[in-house]
C-alpha cells in the first residue's frame, strides 16, 4: 500500500498547489503507516522534484515524455492510474486547481475509487475513511465517507499549513506506457498574464468592487498588491464592465479562493461574492457604508472611502516592510 | 449534432442552510430550488446555440424524483428538444455520472455539455466522470466552445489566464461564465414544453461515497472596526494578531 500524489510544474517550478498536495499525501501516508510517492509527467526540473522530499515525499516517479506538456485529461489520467497501480496506491491525492478539476474525476472512475471533491482537512481514519469538504458555497461542511478500497482526494488549494523539512526524494524514471494515440488535445494558444501572482495560489489577495468607481483608480490596489506580493481580484460587476479582466473575478460564478488574507475595497459583500471568498482566513473590508453586508463576514473593518484609505494603507505597509527588514 | 446536457436542481444561493436527522440530511423545508445556474445559463444555452447553427437536437437529462419534473419542463421551455429523467434521488456524483453514462452509451451523442459545478455540493465531478466512462476527451472550466470541422475549439481557465484547445468529437465540456447568456423562456416555449417527450428510466448506478454528517461553517466573531486614519494600526494587527503578514 502507498499514497500517490500528482505533481505539476509551471515554468520549471513545481506548482505551489502541487507542493501542498504532496504535503497532504505525506501526512495521509503517516496516518496510514505507509509512504507517499509522487508521479510527475512531462517536463520538470529534477532539482525541483528532489525538493519534494522536504514535504515528506520519498520517491518521485517521472515519465518525461514531453507530450504530457499538452494538457490532455485522458492521457494524464491513464498515466496517473498506471503509476498508482505500479506502486499499489490506495489513495491518490490531486490538487483541485484548474487542472486537477479535470483530472481527479476521471481518475476516480478509472480506479473505481470514491472521490472527495475539494477536501479541506486531512482524512479521519478512526472509523472508516472520512474527509471534510465545503458545501453550499462555503456555508456548511460535509464529512464525506469513502466506501471503496481505493480513494481519490482532490485537495482545495490553500488548505494546509505545511511543515517543511530538509530531505531529498529520489527520482526514478518511469514509463506510464501511454501511447502517442492517447493524446488527442491540441493546444492552439495561451493567453496568460505573467509576472503577477496567480490568484488561486495566492496567500494574500487585494480585491476591488464597484465602489472603486472606475478602472483608473486601480493604481492603489495594484501598488498594495505589488508591495505585499499579493494577487489582485475583483467583484463580478467590475469584470462585467471590463474594468478588470475576467480571470480576476471571484465568487459563485468566478473563482473560489482561500487566501490567508483577503482585502476587499468597495465591495458590498453580496452572498454570491462571499461564496468565492468566505474560506479566506482573515478578511479586511474597506467600505463607505457601515451597513454593507461584508462587514458581517469581516475580521477587520474600515468604514471609509477606499480611494483615500488604500493609499494610506500602502504607506503604512511600506513603513512596516522597511521596519521589519 | 446530437447534444446531451445533464441538468441539476439546487437550493437557491440565498437559501438558509440547515440540517436535520442528527445533521445527516439537508433540511429542504422552505427552501426554494432552482435549476443549477451553470447548467441552465451556460451549458444548455450554448448547446441550443450550437444546434441552431449546425442543426441537431439537445436532450436534457436529470436524476431526481418526479417532483423535479418542473425543472425539466423549464429546460424544455428554454428550448431543449426532449428530456430524460432518471428516477432516483442523487446520492453521489459517481452514481449520477454512471446513470447518465448508462443512458447515453449507445445513443451516439457528439457532445455532452455540463455546467462547471452545482452550487450545492460544488463538486465539478460529473463531466469528468462521464468522459472517463465513455473514454472520450474532456475540458472543464470552459468559457468558450465552438465546433469547427468536426472538432471542438474550447477556451479553458489555467492559472492566471486562458488556454485555447482543440479536441475531437465526441467529447465532454463543462461550461462556465462566458460560454453563453441566460435565456428567459417565452410563452411559446412554455406551451411547447408541455408536449415535448420526457422519458423516465430506472437508476442502475451505485454510490462510492456517502455523507456521514454536515456542519454549519463556524460563525465569524465580530468585526474589529478601525479608524480610516490609522492604517498603521491595521498593519500592526494583521502582523501581530492575525499573523497573516
Ligand atoms: C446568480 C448570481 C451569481 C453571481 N455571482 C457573482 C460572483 O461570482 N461574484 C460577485 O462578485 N458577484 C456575483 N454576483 C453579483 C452580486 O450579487 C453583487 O451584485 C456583486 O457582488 C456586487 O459587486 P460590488 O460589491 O462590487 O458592487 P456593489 O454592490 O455596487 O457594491 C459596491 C460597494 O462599494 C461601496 N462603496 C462605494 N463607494 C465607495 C468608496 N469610495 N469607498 C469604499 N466603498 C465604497 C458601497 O457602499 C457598496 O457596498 C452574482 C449575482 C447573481 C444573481
Amino acid at each position: 500500500m502507498s499514497v500517490i500524489v500528482y505533481i505539476e510544474s509551471n515554468e520549471n517550478r513545481v506548482k505551489k498547489t502541487s507542493i501542498e498536495a504532496a504535503f497532504y499525501a505525506a501526512e495521509t501516508a503517516k496516518l496510514l503507516g505507509t509512504e507517499a510517492i509522487a508521479i510527475a509527467l512531462g517536463s520538470h526540473d529534477a532539482a525541483e522534484l528532489e525538493k519534494l522530499g522536504n514535504v515528506g515525499i520519498s520517491k518521485v516517479l517521472h515519465d518525461s515524455n514531453v507530450k504530457f506538456d499538452q494538457f490532455d485529461t485522458r492521457a494524464i489520467t491513464k498515466a496517473i492510474v498506471a503509476a498508482s497501480t505500479s506502486v499499489n496506491a490506495d489513495v491518490v491525492v490531486i490538487s483541485y486547481n484548474q487542472n486537477g478539476k479535470a483530472i481527479a474525476p476521471r481518475v476516480s472512475v478509472r480506479m473505481k475509487a470514491g472521490m472527495v471533491a475539494g477536501a479541506t482537512a486531512l482524512p479521519y481514519t478512526s472509523a472508516g475513511f472520512t474527509v471534510r469538504k465545503n458545501v453550499f458555497s462555503g456555508k456548511a461542511m460535509a464529512n464525506v465517507q469513502i466506501l471503496t478500497e481505493k480513494k481519490v482526494i482532490a485537495l482545495t488549494p490553500n488548505t494546509l499549513q505545511k511543515v517543511v523539512g530538509v530531505n531529498t526524494s529520489t527520482i526514478e524514471a518511469f514509463s506510464t506506457g501511454v501511447s502517442d494515440a492517447d493524446f488527442t488535445t491540441v493546444i492552439k494558444s495561451v493567453e496568460k498574464v505573467t509576472g503577477t501572482v496567480s490568484l488561486t495560489e495566492a496567500e494574500l489577495v487585494v480585491s476591488g468592487g464597484r465602489g472603486m468607481k472606475g478602472p483608473e483608480n486601480w493604481g492603489a490596489i495594484e501598488e498594495l498588491a505589488n508591495e505585499m506580493g499579493a494577487a489582485t481580484a475583483c467583484s463580478r460587476p467590475v469584470a462585467d464592465v471590463h474594468w478588470r479582466p475576467h480571470h480576476e473575478h471571484v465568487g459563485q460564478t468566478g473563482f473560489t479562493i482561500r487566501p490567508n488574507l483577503y482585502i476587499a475595497a468597495g465591495i458590498s459583500g453580496a452572498i454570491q461574492h462571499l461564496a468565492g471568498v468566505n474560506g479566506s482566513k482573515v478578511i479586511v473590508v474597506i467600505n463607505t457604508d457601515l451597513e454593507a453586508p461584508f462587514f458581517k463576514a469581516a475580521d477587520y473593518g474600515v468604514n471609509g472611502d477606499a480611494l483615500v484609505v488604500l493609499p494610506k494603507l500602502v504607506e503604512a505597509y511600506k513603513k512596516f516592510k522597511s521596519a521589519s527588514h | 449534432m446530437k447534444i446531451l446536457v445533464p441538468i441539476s436542481k439546487v437550493p437557491d444561493t440565498t437559501a438558509k442552510i440547515a440540517f436535520t436527522d442528527g445533521n445527516t440530511k439537508f433540511a429542504t423545508d422552505n427552501v426554494t430550488f432552482i435549476l443549477n445556474p451553470t447548467d441552465e445559463w451556460y451549458a444548455l444555452v450554448r448547446a441550443l446555440e450550437i444546434v441552431e447553427k449546425e442543426g441537431g437536437t439537445v436532450t436534457v437529462i436529470h436524476q431526481g424524483a418526479a417532483e423535479s419534473e418542473q425543472f425539466i419542463r423549464k429546460a424544455l421551455a428554454i428550448g431543449a428538444t426532449d428530456a430524460v429523467r432518471i428516477d432516483a434521488e442523487a446520492t453521489d456524483a459517481y452514481q449520477v455520472a454512471h446513470n447518465i453514462f448508462e443512458y447515453a452509451k449507445d445513443k451516439s451523442f457528439d457532445l455532452v455539455i455540463t455546467g462547471k459545478e452545482t452550487i450545492d455540493y460544488n463538486g465539478t465531478q460529473i463531466g469528468g466522470m462521464i468522459a472517463e466512462m465513455m473514454d472520450i476527451p474532456y475540458v472543464t472550466l470552459a468559457s468558450k466552445l465552438d465546433i469547427e470541422n468536426g472538432k471542438a475549439i474550447v477556451a479553458r481557465d489555467i492559472e492566471g489566464g486562458k488556454e485555447i484547445v482543440e479536441i475531437p468529437l465526441p467529447c465532454v465540456i463543462a461550461a462556465q461564465k462566458g460560454m453563453a447568456e441566460q435565456r428567459i423562456p417565452n410563452m411559446k416555449g412554455i406551451m411547447g414544453a408541455r408536449t415535448k417527450s420526457l422519458t423516465v428510466v430506472a437508476s442502475a448506478g451505485e454510490a462510492l461515497t456517502t455523507i456521514s454528517s454536515f456542519e454549519l461553517a463556524p460563525q465569524k466573531t465580530a468585526c474589529k472596526m478601525l479608524s480610516p486614519d490609522d492604517m498603521d494600526e491595521l498593519v500592526r494587527l494583521l502582523h501581530e494578531e492575525a499573523k497573516v503578514i
